[in-house]
């Protein structure tokens, strides 16, 4: 039984990305596009072992998104990595303080991303 | 394809949509919506391209794209204002980002000089100083890798009462000595913060783990009783030893998420002594939750266990830990224990929420308009077959097939919707090319634009960006004069050039219209007759003399200026224009500005025809091809040639051409008097006058490619199938028209040749 993640990000691109990496290493992945949609997914589909979220999202941030979260009952104990620029450990911090189990550095690595949910996934 | 690959591609199609995303916002940024919504969409934007960018490796494009981001991350925070200058910096760099994506996708570059001059307005704006290159970071190391050390004096005055005392040994900074074997020692005091995350302890050690041995102790004197726990307090801490080859910043790595969320020290052993506790601590048993419990119990004065502690030491323990680890209760077992039934990665892939919509294969869509076109016919040739066959109107039959007449128009026209787009994605590119041009030229220009929901067939879409554009670039830099002369004028220094669509009458009309200096008429007139376009002493209205832009070989510029000459004049504007079975037209007024009228179909698939007969053979020809259908008199017509006519339509001779003998269906001439003639415009604005025998209706018909089925044939635009269920060819009238031309021009040679 493979390991399900989901990951919201707007950008098509790094979803697509995502699911090669994540798909590529075994997992199973469902998407969503913003931190609404990513509710409202997490609502409907088996419980995630992984969510992977981006920061920058229209409707809502990825802020908005761990914060909400972290106040579900369902879901308050599942690991959350964010994914931030290199050079930002503002918003690391802002994403840690809203709840992030921990992080990944975009561009990301394939290898770094999978090691990064090995390490929070139990 | 390679998979990686197909993600490229997609990500040059985002990048697309996010050129535009950005371009709109800033213009709407220009007339002054600088709201937070507005000012997140375009640091989204470039932010999107800058990240997709860095994943396949397109320094160029990241290097500027961080630039602009960090920009419009300063606009975003409110340490820059977004005023009038700061916005056409902007958009200008917005112009370059799309040079460097499109270099990007094509394998050009981005010359060099612009890039930089733009990288530099931009940091100005930052207020930092230019940088000469922008230097990547290395993504792969650790941030803080040189780490300081870690005190672990703690607020709760752990330990004191437990004689566990903290080490607050300064970390010395031990080189990794190559892979010898070294002894850690790790003490790890989880704070609440730590589970609030989702980080486990349990995790963190098996981590440990794959760097080497591990011998790990727990330390629970903390824990309270039963009646004082709170389940979401942390109270644990634990011990490992570690005997690995690794460095001390790998050790530290593990604990990168945690940081800061608990007490840590890592300690190399020849460095440091184990603290006392350690020697009673260190077990090589697992730990005992059941002892530690009735421990704790013995303190509490005697209280029953009450029936909460039997579900504790139920719950599964993390089967990787050789510890157990005692989690708060509420955070539930991880994924092992819920085995998903319904996964459903299927709701969310693909599905877009915002505005519900799908993607659709084009080819899917082109293949179900042709099959609707032919339900279109087939439905008409029903249609004539029940009438035919004598079945009274009022009949069931007669009714039924006037409804499915309703439903299969119904049927035509959504489908048509699918396809149909906004012209907004032709508009969109203008305002770039006005800033371009006005640049060029020297002139201030402002565009407004209108209508841009209006849809077109996507058949349509794609040839409408040649015409406007060079509509756009001739009213800028003939149209419109310079500042100073504007001034002198009168006029505001800046002149607006309108660009509109909407629906009228079943068509799509588009407008350019500028307030610049209107058409010369004097000076057209006299090039006109320079070029031997026009007699000299011709009386020609001014409508008449504004249409002579039309006339090819007509180029008002002296010297063909870079962007509205290359040779393009109006006259193809014009053809592609009719080519697409539409019109143009030209009103200006002097001193006032210019419009340009283009009236264009909804769709190119479907074509409004005059349907004629010719010999026993039906064709169609475009109705915006004709212009007048005339019943020509004996006196109108003379011969100029054997075989060649002319018809006297209001004082002018046009060339009559015998659509029969011309397409090899008779080859006796026929007479004209017997027949009608449609005077029709083709290429070029010239006219000629088609004989056909009878003209039978007005139909809207199904166009069929004839190349696809057939193959070209001259003098054929494409075929129909009408309702009885005949072929019916679709004359090309310029190619009719052309065709004679050349005929006449040959024959001529021949006859200059032959006397």
């Amino acid at each position: 039984m493979s390991k399900i993640v989901l990951t919201v990000d707007d950008s098509r691109t790094m979803r697509d990305m995502l699911m090669l990496a994540l798909g590529d290493a075994g997992f199973t992945v469902v998407q969503a596009v913003d931190g609404i949609h990513g509710l409202e997914v997490l609502e409907t589909m088996a419980m995630p072992d992984v969510i992977i979220t981006d920061i920058n999202m229209p409707r809502m941030d990825g802020f908005g998104f761990i914060e909400g979260v972290r106040k579900s009952e369902r879901h308050r104990a599942t690991p959350i990595l964010v994914l931030t620029t290199e050079s930002d450990s503002v918003k690391k911090e802002r994403a840690r303080s809203a709840g992030a189990t921990g992080w990944i550095v975009k561009p990301f690595n394939p290898d770094k991303l999978i090691d990064a949910v090995r390490r929070v996934a139990a | 394809m390679d998979p990686l690959e197909a993600i490229k591609v997609t990500f040059f199609q985002e990048c697309e949509e996010q050129l535009s995303e950005l371009e709109s916002g800033l213009l709407a940024m220009e007339q002054g919506e600088t709201d937070s919504e507005t000012v997140n969409a375009v640091f989204r934007a470039v932010h999107s391209i800058k990240g997709g960018a860095g994943a396949f490796s397109l320094e160029p494009l990241v290097r500027f794209a961080h630039v602009f981001e960090t920009t419009l991350d300063d606009v975003r925070a409110g340490k820059l204002a977004p005023d009038n200058n700061v916005v056409k910096v902007m958009l200008r760099a917005a112009d370059v980002l799309a040079d460097h994506v499109r270099a990007a996708r094509d394998g050009g570059v981005v010359e060099e000089a612009r890039s930089q001059e733009l990288a530099a307005a931009l940091e100005a704006l930052n207020g930092e100083a230019p940088l000469a290159t922008i230097v990547s970071e290395a993504f792969d190391d650790m941030p803080g890798l040189d780490f300081t050390p870690l005190a672990v004096s703690d607020d709760d005055g752990f330990g004191d009462d437990f004689g566990f005392t903290p080490l607050s040994a300064g970390i010395i900074e031990l080189e990794p000595e190559g892979p010898a074997l070294r002894r850690w020692t790790v003490h790890l005091r989880p704070k609440n913060a730590l589970y609030a995350k989702a980080n486990e302890t349990g995790l963190l050690l098996r981590e440990l783990k794959r760097l080497g041995d591990i011998q790990v102790s727990i330390d629970g004197s903390e824990l309270p009783g039963l009646a004082e726990l709170e389940p979401e307090q942390a109270y644990l801490a634990w011990t490992v030893v570690l005997t690995t080859d690794r460095s001390q910043s790998d050790i530290q790595e593990v604990f990168e998420f945690v940081d800061g969320d608990c007490d840590l020290t890592i300690t190399a052993d020849d460095v440091t002594r184990f603290p006392p506790m350690m020697e009673e601590a260190s077990t090589d048993e697992p730990f005992d939750v059941m002892a530690l419990i009735q421990q704790a119990q013995a303190d509490v004065q005697a209280a029953p266990a009450p029936p909460i502690m039997a579900e504790i030491l139920a719950a599964p323990a993390l089967a990787p830990a050789p510890v157990i680890t005692a989690s708060a209760p509420s955070i539930p077992a991880p994924a092992v224990a819920t085995a998903a039934a319904g996964v459903a990665p299927d709701a969310a892939h693909g599905a877009a929420a915002q505005q519900a919509t799908i993607r659709v294969d084009l080819d899917r869509v082109d293949r179900l308009i042709d099959l609707v076109g032919e339900l279109v016919i087939n439905q008409a040739m029903l249609a004539q077959r029940v009438t035919e066959s004598g079945v009274p109107r009022s009949s069931n039959i007669a009714m039924g097939l006037d409804d499915l007449e309703h439903l299969t128009r119904e049927i035509q026209d959504s489908v048509m919707a699918i396809r149909a787009q906004p012209v907004k994605s032709v508009f969109q590119r203008m305002p770039r090319l006005v800033r371009e041009v006005a640049a060029m030229t020297g002139k201030q220009v402002r565009l407004v634009t209108e209508g841009e929901g209006t849809e077109v067939d996507k058949t349509v879409i794609e040839r409408l960006t040649d015409p406007i554009t060079h509509m756009i670039r001739n009213a800028i830099d003939h149209g419109l004069e310079r500042p100073e002369v504007r001034v002198a004028a009168g006029k505001g220094p800046e002149g607006t050039v309108r660009l509109s669509a909407a629906h009228r009458s079943g068509r799509i009309v588009i407008e350019v219209s500028d307030d610049g200096k209107g058409i010369d008429r004097p000076r057209v007139r006299q090039i006109a007759i320079d070029k031997g376009l026009i007699e000299v002493d011709s009386n020609l209205s001014d409508e008449d003399v504004d249409n002579l832009i039309f006339m090819p070989g007509f180029s008002t510029a002296s010297s063909v200026s870079d962007i509205s000459g290359r040779g393009v004049g109006m006259d193809v504007v014009k053809r592609s224009i009719q080519g697409l079975g539409g019109r143009i037209a030209i009103t200006s007024r002097p001193g006032q500005g210019s419009t340009f009228t283009l009236s264009l179909p909804l769709t190119l698939a479907v074509l409004d025809g005059m349907v004629v007969s010719v010999c026993d053979h039906t064709l169609v020809a475009p109705l915006t091809a004709i212009i007048e259908s005339l019943q020509p008199k004996a006196q109108d017509v003379r011969a100029i040639g054997p075989d060649a006519y002319v018809i006297a339509i209001r004082d002018t001779y046009t060339p009559l051409i015998d659509v029969g003998a011309m397409l090899g269906y008779r080859t006796t001439p026929l007479d004209p008097t017997k027949g009608v003639a449609l005077l029709v415009e083709g290429e070029g604005g010239a006219r000629a006058a088609l004989m056909v025998d009878a003209i039978q209706g007005q139909r809207q018909v199904v166009i069929k490619s004839l190349e696809a089925n057939y193959r070209q044939v001259e003098g054929i635009a494409a075929a129909t199938i009408l309702g009885d269920g005949r072929v019916a060819l679709i004359l090309d009238v310029d190619n009719v028209v052309a065709a004679r031309r050349r005929e006449k021009a040959r024959s001529d040679a021949k006859l200059a040749a032959a006397g």
